[in-house]
Protein backbone atom coordinates (compact mmCIF):
# COMPACT_ATOMS: atom_id res chain seq x y z
CA UNK A 1 0.00 0.00 0.00
CA UNK A 2 2.31 2.44 0.55
CA UNK A 3 4.51 1.37 -2.49
CA UNK A 4 1.77 1.96 -4.26
CA UNK A 5 1.22 5.72 -2.56
CA UNK A 6 5.03 6.65 -3.18
CA UNK A 7 4.27 6.41 -6.77
CA UNK A 8 0.96 7.53 -7.11
CA UNK A 9 1.67 11.16 -6.45
CA UNK A 10 4.30 11.36 -8.97
CA UNK A 11 1.83 9.57 -11.59
CA UNK A 12 -0.38 11.97 -10.82
CA UNK A 13 1.49 15.12 -10.89
CA UNK A 14 2.98 13.95 -14.63
CA UNK A 15 0.37 13.15 -15.97
CA UNK A 16 -2.08 16.61 -15.11
CA UNK A 17 1.44 17.93 -16.30
CA UNK A 18 0.96 16.39 -20.33
CA UNK A 19 -2.86 17.06 -19.95
CA UNK A 20 -1.67 20.21 -19.80
CA UNK A 21 0.22 20.24 -22.21
CA UNK A 22 -1.75 18.24 -24.46
CA UNK A 23 -5.00 21.11 -23.64
CA UNK A 24 -2.89 24.18 -24.27
CA UNK A 25 -1.02 23.16 -27.10
CA UNK A 26 -4.84 22.54 -28.65
CA UNK A 27 -5.89 25.85 -28.14
CA UNK A 28 -2.83 27.75 -29.18
CA UNK A 29 -3.02 25.44 -32.10
CA UNK A 30 0.57 26.22 -33.91
CA UNK A 31 2.35 22.93 -33.75
CA UNK A 32 5.86 24.11 -35.36
CA UNK A 33 5.75 26.40 -31.95
CA UNK A 34 4.27 24.02 -29.25
CA UNK A 35 3.66 20.63 -30.49
CA UNK A 36 0.73 18.40 -28.62
CA UNK A 37 2.69 15.30 -26.51
CA UNK A 38 0.52 13.23 -28.46
CA UNK A 39 1.69 14.49 -31.84
CA UNK A 40 5.36 14.46 -30.37
CA UNK A 41 5.03 10.29 -29.70
CA UNK A 42 3.39 9.91 -33.48
CA UNK A 43 6.20 11.40 -34.35
CA UNK A 44 8.54 9.10 -32.94
CA UNK A 45 6.71 6.34 -34.40
CA UNK A 46 7.04 7.86 -37.63
CA UNK A 47 10.80 8.92 -37.44
CA UNK A 48 11.42 5.39 -36.01
CA UNK A 49 13.86 3.82 -38.12
CA UNK A 50 15.78 6.80 -38.62
CA UNK A 51 15.70 7.89 -34.78
CA UNK A 52 16.64 4.25 -33.68
CA UNK A 53 18.89 2.93 -36.01
CA UNK A 54 20.93 6.32 -36.95
CA UNK A 55 20.96 9.04 -34.67
CA UNK A 56 20.19 6.95 -31.68
CA UNK A 57 23.37 4.92 -31.70
CA UNK A 58 25.49 8.09 -33.09
CA UNK A 59 24.45 10.20 -29.77
CA UNK A 60 25.16 7.01 -27.99
CA UNK A 61 28.72 6.14 -29.21
CA UNK A 62 29.24 9.56 -28.07
CA UNK A 63 28.23 9.10 -24.44
CA UNK A 64 29.91 6.12 -23.67
CA UNK A 65 33.27 6.76 -25.00
CA UNK A 66 32.79 10.28 -23.12
CA UNK A 67 31.91 8.68 -19.75
CA UNK A 68 34.59 5.89 -20.34
CA UNK A 69 37.27 8.54 -20.67
CA UNK A 70 35.88 10.44 -18.22
CA UNK A 71 35.72 7.78 -15.76
CA UNK A 72 39.11 6.44 -16.40
CA UNK A 73 40.50 10.32 -16.07
CA UNK A 74 38.38 11.18 -13.24
CA UNK A 75 39.37 8.30 -10.86
CA UNK A 76 42.85 8.27 -12.32
CA UNK A 77 43.44 11.94 -11.06
CA UNK A 78 41.34 11.53 -7.93
CA UNK A 79 43.72 8.47 -7.19
CA UNK A 80 46.82 11.06 -8.61
CA UNK A 81 45.81 13.45 -5.94
CA UNK A 82 45.16 11.63 -2.74
CA UNK A 83 48.40 10.16 -3.41
CA UNK A 84 50.70 13.05 -3.46
CA UNK A 85 49.78 16.43 -2.18
CA UNK A 86 52.06 18.32 -4.81
CA UNK A 87 49.40 17.03 -7.49
CA UNK A 88 46.99 18.20 -5.21
CA UNK A 89 48.08 21.58 -5.17
CA UNK A 90 48.16 21.56 -9.04
CA UNK A 91 45.47 20.45 -10.06
CA UNK A 92 42.46 21.11 -7.56
CA UNK A 93 42.27 24.43 -8.68
CA UNK A 94 42.75 23.90 -12.65
CA UNK A 95 39.97 21.48 -12.09
CA UNK A 96 37.91 24.02 -10.65
CA UNK A 97 38.58 26.37 -12.43
CA UNK A 98 37.21 24.66 -15.47
CA UNK A 99 33.59 23.90 -14.52
CA UNK A 100 33.86 28.17 -14.59
CA UNK A 101 33.89 28.15 -18.61
CA UNK A 102 30.97 28.08 -20.13
CA UNK A 103 31.18 25.49 -22.18
CA UNK A 104 28.49 25.97 -24.64
CA UNK A 105 30.85 28.71 -25.93
CA UNK A 106 33.73 26.44 -26.15
CA UNK A 107 32.28 23.35 -28.12
CA UNK A 108 32.91 25.51 -31.55
CA UNK A 109 36.58 25.56 -30.75
CA UNK A 110 36.55 21.80 -30.18
CA UNK A 111 34.85 21.64 -33.62
CA UNK A 112 37.37 23.64 -35.21
CA UNK A 113 40.48 21.33 -33.85
CA UNK A 114 38.36 18.12 -34.15
CA UNK A 115 36.18 18.70 -36.91
CA UNK A 116 33.08 17.10 -37.39
CA UNK A 117 34.14 13.83 -36.00
CA UNK A 118 32.95 11.96 -33.30
CA UNK A 119 36.06 13.62 -31.01
CA UNK A 120 34.41 16.80 -31.00
CA UNK A 121 31.39 15.53 -29.18
CA UNK A 122 33.36 13.57 -26.99
CA UNK A 123 35.44 16.53 -25.76
CA UNK A 124 32.37 18.31 -24.56
CA UNK A 125 30.74 15.14 -22.78
CA UNK A 126 34.15 14.69 -21.20
CA UNK A 127 34.88 18.43 -20.06
CA UNK A 128 31.18 18.28 -18.23
CA UNK A 129 31.16 15.09 -16.82
CA UNK A 130 34.82 14.87 -15.90
CA UNK A 131 34.28 17.63 -12.57
CA UNK A 132 31.53 15.24 -10.76
CA UNK A 133 33.67 12.29 -11.32
CA UNK A 134 36.80 13.46 -10.06
CA UNK A 135 36.21 15.77 -7.15
CA UNK A 136 33.79 12.79 -5.44
CA UNK A 137 36.11 10.03 -6.14
CA UNK A 138 38.82 12.41 -4.33
CA UNK A 139 36.62 13.41 -1.81
CA UNK A 140 35.41 9.61 -1.25
CA UNK A 141 39.27 8.63 -0.93
CA UNK A 142 39.86 11.44 1.22
CA UNK A 143 37.57 10.33 4.05
CA UNK A 144 38.46 6.80 5.21
CA UNK A 145 38.47 6.61 8.94
CA UNK A 146 42.17 7.55 10.62
CA UNK A 147 41.45 4.82 13.38
CA UNK A 148 40.56 2.23 10.75
CA UNK A 149 43.96 3.34 9.29
CA UNK A 150 45.56 3.08 12.44
CA UNK A 151 44.42 -0.45 13.13
CA UNK A 152 45.47 -1.87 9.50
CA UNK A 153 48.66 -0.34 10.17
CA UNK A 154 49.22 -2.19 13.46
CA UNK A 155 48.39 -5.44 11.38
CA UNK A 156 51.51 -4.71 9.36
CA UNK A 157 49.34 -3.25 6.65
CA UNK A 158 51.38 -1.79 3.71
CA UNK A 159 50.38 1.16 1.74
CA UNK A 160 49.27 -0.67 -1.08
CA UNK A 161 46.77 -2.66 1.76
CA UNK A 162 45.65 0.36 2.84
CA UNK A 163 44.62 1.87 -0.26
CA UNK A 164 42.70 -1.19 -1.57
CA UNK A 165 41.36 -3.00 1.57
CA UNK A 166 40.42 1.14 3.31
CA UNK A 167 40.44 4.16 0.74
CA UNK A 168 38.66 2.26 -2.30
CA UNK A 169 35.67 0.63 -0.36
CA UNK A 170 35.20 4.04 1.64
CA UNK A 171 35.38 5.94 -1.99
CA UNK A 172 33.17 3.47 -3.78
CA UNK A 173 29.66 5.20 -2.86
CA UNK A 174 30.86 8.35 -3.43
CA UNK A 175 32.04 7.53 -6.80
CA UNK A 176 28.46 6.20 -7.36
CA UNK A 177 27.39 9.75 -6.43
CA UNK A 178 29.26 11.26 -8.77
CA UNK A 179 28.62 9.14 -11.68
CA UNK A 180 24.82 9.83 -11.07
CA UNK A 181 25.31 13.73 -11.88
CA UNK A 182 27.71 12.69 -14.65
CA UNK A 183 25.73 10.13 -16.31
CA UNK A 184 22.63 12.75 -16.73
CA UNK A 185 25.04 15.71 -17.81
CA UNK A 186 26.49 13.19 -20.49
CA UNK A 187 23.34 13.01 -22.22
CA UNK A 188 23.52 17.41 -21.78
CA UNK A 189 26.78 17.31 -23.02
CA UNK A 190 26.35 14.86 -26.07
CA UNK A 191 23.09 16.83 -27.39
CA UNK A 192 25.74 20.17 -26.75
CA UNK A 193 28.23 18.69 -29.30
CA UNK A 194 26.02 17.93 -31.77
CA UNK A 195 23.99 20.83 -31.57
CA UNK A 196 27.11 23.08 -32.76
CA UNK A 197 28.83 20.59 -35.29
CA UNK A 198 27.46 17.52 -36.35
CA UNK A 199 26.41 15.11 -39.16
CA UNK A 200 23.89 12.77 -37.22
CA UNK A 201 23.01 12.36 -33.30
CA UNK A 202 19.57 13.18 -31.57
CA UNK A 203 21.02 16.70 -30.67
CA UNK A 204 21.97 17.11 -34.47
CA UNK A 205 18.10 16.10 -35.68
CA UNK A 206 16.63 18.07 -33.57
CA UNK A 207 18.47 20.97 -34.73
CA UNK A 208 17.46 20.16 -37.98
CA UNK A 209 13.81 19.83 -37.35
CA UNK A 210 13.79 23.13 -36.20
CA UNK A 211 15.09 24.90 -39.37
CA UNK A 212 12.27 23.16 -41.25
CA UNK A 213 9.69 24.50 -38.42
CA UNK A 214 8.60 20.62 -37.55
CA UNK A 215 8.00 21.32 -33.65
CA UNK A 216 7.22 17.33 -33.05
CA UNK A 217 10.80 16.67 -34.99
CA UNK A 218 12.10 19.20 -32.29
CA UNK A 219 10.79 17.40 -29.63
CA UNK A 220 10.59 13.71 -30.81
CA UNK A 221 14.55 13.43 -30.60
CA UNK A 222 14.47 15.13 -27.33
CA UNK A 223 12.18 12.30 -25.59
CA UNK A 224 14.56 10.02 -26.93
CA UNK A 225 17.22 11.88 -25.11
CA UNK A 226 15.66 12.16 -21.89
CA UNK A 227 14.81 8.61 -21.84
CA UNK A 228 18.73 7.53 -22.36
CA UNK A 229 19.42 10.10 -19.72
CA UNK A 230 17.16 8.10 -17.49
CA UNK A 231 18.40 4.44 -18.48
CA UNK A 232 21.89 5.66 -17.39
CA UNK A 233 20.67 6.76 -13.73
CA UNK A 234 19.07 3.84 -13.02
CA UNK A 235 21.56 1.59 -14.62
CA UNK A 236 24.03 3.24 -11.92
CA UNK A 237 21.33 2.66 -9.61
CA UNK A 238 21.37 -0.93 -10.15
CA UNK A 239 25.17 -1.28 -10.28
CA UNK A 240 24.98 0.34 -6.64
CA UNK A 241 22.82 -1.99 -5.48
CA UNK A 242 24.44 -4.78 -7.05
CA UNK A 243 28.01 -4.14 -5.37
CA UNK A 244 27.17 -1.68 -2.31
CA UNK A 245 24.90 -5.00 -0.75
CA UNK A 246 25.93 -3.66 2.55
CA UNK A 247 24.22 -0.73 2.79
CA UNK A 248 20.92 -2.54 3.11
CA UNK A 249 21.28 -3.51 6.23
CA UNK A 250 22.39 -0.08 7.35
CA UNK B 1 60.98 -19.88 34.04
CA UNK B 2 58.44 -17.31 33.26
CA UNK B 3 59.25 -14.98 30.11
CA UNK B 4 58.71 -11.42 30.00
CA UNK B 5 56.16 -11.04 26.66
CA UNK B 6 56.47 -7.31 27.28
CA UNK B 7 58.75 -5.33 28.46
CA UNK B 8 60.00 -1.34 28.45
CA UNK B 9 62.94 -0.22 29.77
CA UNK B 10 63.73 3.56 30.62
CA UNK B 11 60.82 4.56 27.78
CA UNK B 12 60.47 8.40 27.09
CA UNK B 13 58.04 10.11 25.47
CA UNK B 14 56.66 13.17 24.91
CA UNK B 15 54.07 14.91 22.75
CA UNK B 16 54.87 17.75 20.37
CA UNK B 17 51.67 19.78 20.22
CA UNK B 18 52.58 22.76 18.13
CA UNK B 19 55.59 23.80 19.72
CA UNK B 20 54.54 22.83 22.67
CA UNK B 21 55.85 19.73 24.09
CA UNK B 22 54.14 17.76 26.51
CA UNK B 23 56.15 15.09 28.24
CA UNK B 24 54.00 11.69 28.76
CA UNK B 25 56.20 9.28 30.07
CA UNK B 26 59.76 9.40 31.58
CA UNK B 27 62.18 6.84 31.75
CA UNK B 28 59.13 4.45 32.29
CA UNK B 29 59.85 0.46 32.89
CA UNK B 30 57.61 -2.49 33.31
CA UNK B 31 56.85 -6.04 32.15
CA UNK B 32 53.87 -8.31 31.63
CA UNK B 33 55.18 -11.96 31.78
CA UNK B 34 54.21 -14.31 29.83
CA UNK B 35 50.64 -15.61 30.44
CA UNK B 36 49.83 -12.67 32.32
CA UNK B 37 46.63 -10.63 32.64
CA UNK B 38 47.53 -6.98 33.50
CA UNK B 39 45.14 -3.67 33.70
CA UNK B 40 46.17 0.04 33.16
CA UNK B 41 44.14 2.00 35.36
CA UNK B 42 44.17 5.90 35.29
CA UNK B 43 42.16 9.31 34.64
CA UNK B 44 41.59 9.57 30.93
CA UNK B 45 44.10 12.13 29.26
CA UNK B 46 47.33 10.58 31.20
CA UNK B 47 48.88 8.65 28.06
CA UNK B 48 47.19 5.24 28.62
CA UNK B 49 46.40 5.30 25.09
CA UNK B 50 49.84 6.20 24.03
CA UNK B 51 51.76 3.48 26.23
CA UNK B 52 49.74 1.02 23.34
CA UNK B 53 50.84 3.43 20.28
CA UNK B 54 54.35 3.07 21.33
CA UNK B 55 53.63 -1.21 21.74
CA UNK B 56 51.92 -1.34 18.55
CA UNK B 57 55.01 0.86 16.78
CA UNK B 58 52.35 3.14 15.81
CA UNK B 59 54.63 5.91 17.78
CA UNK B 60 58.57 5.73 18.74
CA UNK B 61 59.73 6.37 21.77
CA UNK B 62 62.38 9.27 22.55
CA UNK B 63 64.43 7.14 24.54
CA UNK B 64 64.42 3.61 26.08
CA UNK B 65 63.83 0.00 24.80
CA UNK B 66 60.55 -1.70 23.84
CA UNK B 67 60.84 -5.65 24.24
CA UNK B 68 58.06 -7.81 22.50
CA UNK B 69 58.60 -11.68 23.37
CA UNK B 70 62.33 -10.44 24.40
CA UNK B 71 62.91 -9.17 21.14
CA UNK B 72 63.56 -5.28 20.33
CA UNK B 73 62.44 -5.02 16.66
CA UNK B 74 63.01 -2.23 15.18
CA UNK B 75 59.40 -2.36 13.46
CA UNK B 76 56.67 -3.45 15.44
CA UNK B 77 53.99 -2.85 13.03
CA UNK B 78 52.12 -6.26 13.27
CA UNK B 79 53.84 -7.98 16.20
CA UNK B 80 51.48 -7.68 18.54
CA UNK B 81 47.33 -7.89 18.63
CA UNK B 82 45.64 -4.45 19.48
CA UNK B 83 41.68 -4.34 20.15
CA UNK B 84 40.51 -0.45 19.55
CA UNK B 85 38.18 0.72 21.92
CA UNK B 86 35.31 1.07 19.23
CA UNK B 87 34.80 -1.94 17.18
CA UNK B 88 36.24 -0.86 13.90
CA UNK B 89 34.65 -3.53 11.88
CA UNK B 90 34.30 -2.69 8.43
CA UNK B 91 30.88 -2.10 7.46
CA UNK B 92 31.13 -3.33 3.96
CA UNK B 93 32.71 -6.68 4.82
CA UNK B 94 31.25 -9.74 6.11
CA UNK B 95 32.04 -10.62 9.48
CA UNK B 96 34.37 -13.65 8.19
CA UNK B 97 35.83 -11.32 5.92
CA UNK B 98 36.30 -9.37 8.84
CA UNK B 99 37.90 -11.42 10.96
CA UNK B 100 40.21 -12.98 8.14
CA UNK B 101 41.93 -9.33 7.04
CA UNK B 102 44.86 -9.87 9.53
CA UNK B 103 45.59 -12.98 7.97
CA UNK B 104 45.25 -11.31 4.29
CA UNK B 105 47.29 -8.71 5.30
CA UNK B 106 50.01 -11.28 6.51
CA UNK B 107 49.52 -12.45 2.72
CA UNK B 108 47.74 -15.68 3.51
CA UNK B 109 45.07 -17.29 1.07
CA UNK B 110 41.93 -16.44 1.16
CA UNK B 111 40.58 -20.13 1.49
CA UNK B 112 42.97 -21.23 4.26
CA UNK B 113 42.04 -17.55 5.80
CA UNK B 114 38.37 -18.38 6.04
CA UNK B 115 38.88 -22.13 7.37
CA UNK B 116 40.94 -20.41 10.21
CA UNK B 117 38.35 -18.02 10.84
CA UNK B 118 35.54 -20.34 10.76
CA UNK B 119 37.41 -22.93 13.30
CA UNK B 120 37.80 -20.23 15.66
CA UNK B 121 34.21 -18.71 15.35
CA UNK B 122 32.56 -22.35 16.28
CA UNK B 123 35.45 -22.11 19.42
CA UNK B 124 34.02 -18.93 20.26
CA UNK B 125 30.29 -20.11 20.01
CA UNK B 126 30.03 -17.51 17.14
CA UNK B 127 29.17 -19.92 13.80
CA UNK B 128 26.23 -18.86 11.95
CA UNK B 129 26.86 -15.22 11.73
CA UNK B 130 29.94 -15.10 9.64
CA UNK B 131 28.25 -14.09 6.69
CA UNK B 132 26.24 -11.38 8.05
CA UNK B 133 27.23 -7.35 7.85
CA UNK B 134 28.46 -6.28 11.30
CA UNK B 135 25.54 -3.82 11.00
CA UNK B 136 23.16 -6.88 11.90
CA UNK B 137 24.49 -7.66 14.97
CA UNK B 138 24.48 -6.10 18.31
CA UNK B 139 27.53 -4.29 20.16
CA UNK B 140 28.41 -7.37 22.19
CA UNK B 141 28.51 -9.26 19.24
CA UNK B 142 30.44 -6.89 17.37
CA UNK B 143 33.32 -6.64 20.22
CA UNK B 144 33.31 -10.48 20.43
CA UNK B 145 34.40 -10.43 16.86
CA UNK B 146 36.51 -7.67 17.10
CA UNK B 147 38.71 -9.83 19.70
CA UNK B 148 38.45 -12.54 17.70
CA UNK B 149 39.98 -10.41 15.23
CA UNK B 150 43.02 -9.40 17.24
CA UNK B 151 43.27 -13.02 18.17
CA UNK B 152 43.96 -13.74 14.89
CA UNK B 153 46.85 -11.17 14.34
CA UNK B 154 48.40 -14.23 15.36
CA UNK B 155 50.29 -13.06 17.87
CA UNK B 156 50.24 -14.37 21.98
CA UNK B 157 50.87 -10.32 23.28
CA UNK B 158 47.24 -8.51 23.24
CA UNK B 159 46.28 -4.94 24.06
CA UNK B 160 42.71 -4.13 24.61
CA UNK B 161 41.99 -0.83 24.58
CA UNK B 162 38.39 -0.16 26.69
CA UNK B 163 37.08 -2.42 24.68
CA UNK B 164 33.82 -2.88 26.88
CA UNK B 165 33.15 0.70 27.93
CA UNK B 166 30.58 1.19 25.28
CA UNK B 167 28.26 -1.81 26.33
CA UNK B 168 25.67 -1.74 29.01
CA UNK B 169 26.78 -3.57 32.13
CA UNK B 170 24.96 -7.15 32.24
CA UNK B 171 26.60 -7.68 28.59
CA UNK B 172 30.04 -6.19 30.05
CA UNK B 173 29.90 -9.03 32.57
CA UNK B 174 29.48 -11.44 30.58
CA UNK B 175 31.84 -9.81 28.06
CA UNK B 176 34.61 -10.01 31.10
CA UNK B 177 33.65 -13.85 32.18
CA UNK B 178 33.76 -14.71 27.77
CA UNK B 179 37.13 -13.03 27.68
CA UNK B 180 38.41 -14.63 30.73
CA UNK B 181 37.77 -17.86 29.26
CA UNK B 182 39.57 -17.24 26.42
CA UNK B 183 42.50 -16.16 27.76
CA UNK B 184 43.24 -19.41 29.92
CA UNK B 185 42.37 -21.22 26.43
CA UNK B 186 44.57 -19.91 24.30
CA UNK B 187 47.01 -19.14 26.87
CA UNK B 188 47.72 -15.32 25.56
CA UNK B 189 49.56 -12.14 27.86
CA UNK B 190 47.24 -9.45 27.53
CA UNK B 191 47.34 -5.69 28.40
CA UNK B 192 44.24 -4.31 29.43
CA UNK B 193 43.51 -0.51 29.56
CA UNK B 194 40.36 0.66 31.65
CA UNK B 195 39.10 3.33 34.15
CA UNK B 196 36.72 1.21 35.55
CA UNK B 197 38.05 -0.47 39.12
CA UNK B 198 35.76 -3.27 39.66
CA UNK B 199 36.92 -4.43 35.79
CA UNK B 200 40.48 -4.15 36.44
CA UNK B 201 40.16 -6.40 39.68
CA UNK B 202 38.05 -9.28 38.31
CA UNK B 203 40.18 -9.76 35.27
CA UNK B 204 43.86 -8.89 35.81
CA UNK B 205 46.65 -10.70 37.83
CA UNK B 206 48.33 -7.18 38.46
CA UNK B 207 47.09 -3.67 37.72
CA UNK B 208 49.00 -0.78 36.82
CA UNK B 209 48.17 2.82 38.48
CA UNK B 210 49.12 6.29 36.71
CA UNK B 211 49.46 8.15 39.59
CA UNK B 212 51.70 11.41 37.98
CA UNK B 213 52.12 12.93 34.71
CA UNK B 214 54.70 12.62 33.12
CA UNK B 215 54.87 8.93 34.38
CA UNK B 216 58.10 7.61 36.02
CA UNK B 217 57.22 4.62 37.76
CA UNK B 218 53.31 2.84 37.90
CA UNK B 219 52.44 2.41 41.02
CA UNK B 220 51.94 -1.94 41.04
CA UNK B 221 49.09 -3.43 43.24
CA UNK B 222 48.81 -7.50 42.63
CA UNK B 223 44.79 -8.88 42.85
CA UNK B 224 44.37 -11.55 45.62
CA UNK B 225 42.09 -13.65 43.81
CA UNK B 226 42.93 -17.20 42.47
CA UNK B 227 41.76 -18.17 39.32
CA UNK B 228 39.32 -19.21 38.16
CA UNK B 229 37.25 -16.10 39.72
CA UNK B 230 33.23 -15.24 39.61
CA UNK B 231 32.39 -12.14 39.73
CA UNK B 232 31.25 -12.09 43.43
CA UNK B 233 34.65 -12.62 44.00
CA UNK B 234 35.50 -9.05 44.06
CA UNK B 235 33.41 -8.65 46.86
CA UNK B 236 35.66 -10.01 49.55
CA UNK B 237 37.36 -8.41 52.07
CA UNK B 238 41.07 -8.53 50.74
CA UNK B 239 39.71 -7.47 47.13
CA UNK B 240 37.40 -4.61 48.88
CA UNK B 241 40.59 -3.56 51.01
CA UNK B 242 42.88 -3.51 47.45
CA UNK B 243 39.81 -1.56 46.01
CA UNK B 244 39.85 1.04 48.52
CA UNK B 245 43.62 1.96 48.20
CA UNK B 246 43.03 2.01 44.22
CA UNK B 247 40.85 4.51 44.60
CA UNK B 248 42.55 6.74 46.90
CA UNK B 249 45.77 6.39 44.55
CA UNK B 250 44.12 7.17 41.98
CA UNK B 251 42.19 10.25 43.58
CA UNK B 252 45.55 12.10 44.90
CA UNK B 253 46.79 11.08 40.87
CA UNK B 254 43.80 13.64 39.73
CA UNK B 255 44.09 16.00 42.33
CA UNK B 256 48.41 16.51 41.35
Amino acid sequence: MKRWNSYFAPFILIFSFFVSWQVVAMIIAMPFILPTPLQVIAKVWDLKDILFLVHLPATLMIIVTGLALSIILGVGLAVWMNLSKTAEKAFYPILVSSQTIPIIALAPIFVLWFGYSIWSKVAVTLLITFFPITVSTFDGLRSSSKELKELLLTMGASKRDIFFKLNVPTALPYFYSGLKVAVTLSVIGAAIGEWLGAQSGLGYFSRRMMTQFDGAGVFAPIVLLSAVGISLFLAVVVLEKITLKWRKSE
Amino acid sequence: MSKASLQFENVSFSYENGHEEKEILNTLSFDVQNGEFVSIIGPSGSGKSTIFKLITGLNQPANGEIFINETNYSNRLGKVGYMPQQDLLMPWRTIIENAALPLEIQGMKKREAYDKVRELLVEFGLNGVEHKYPSELSGGMKQRISFLRTVLSGSNVLLLDEPFSSLDAITRLSMQEWLLTQWQKLKLSILFITHDVDEALFLSDRIFVFTESPVRKFVEVNVPLERPREIRDIHTPAVIEVKEQLIEQLRMGSTQ
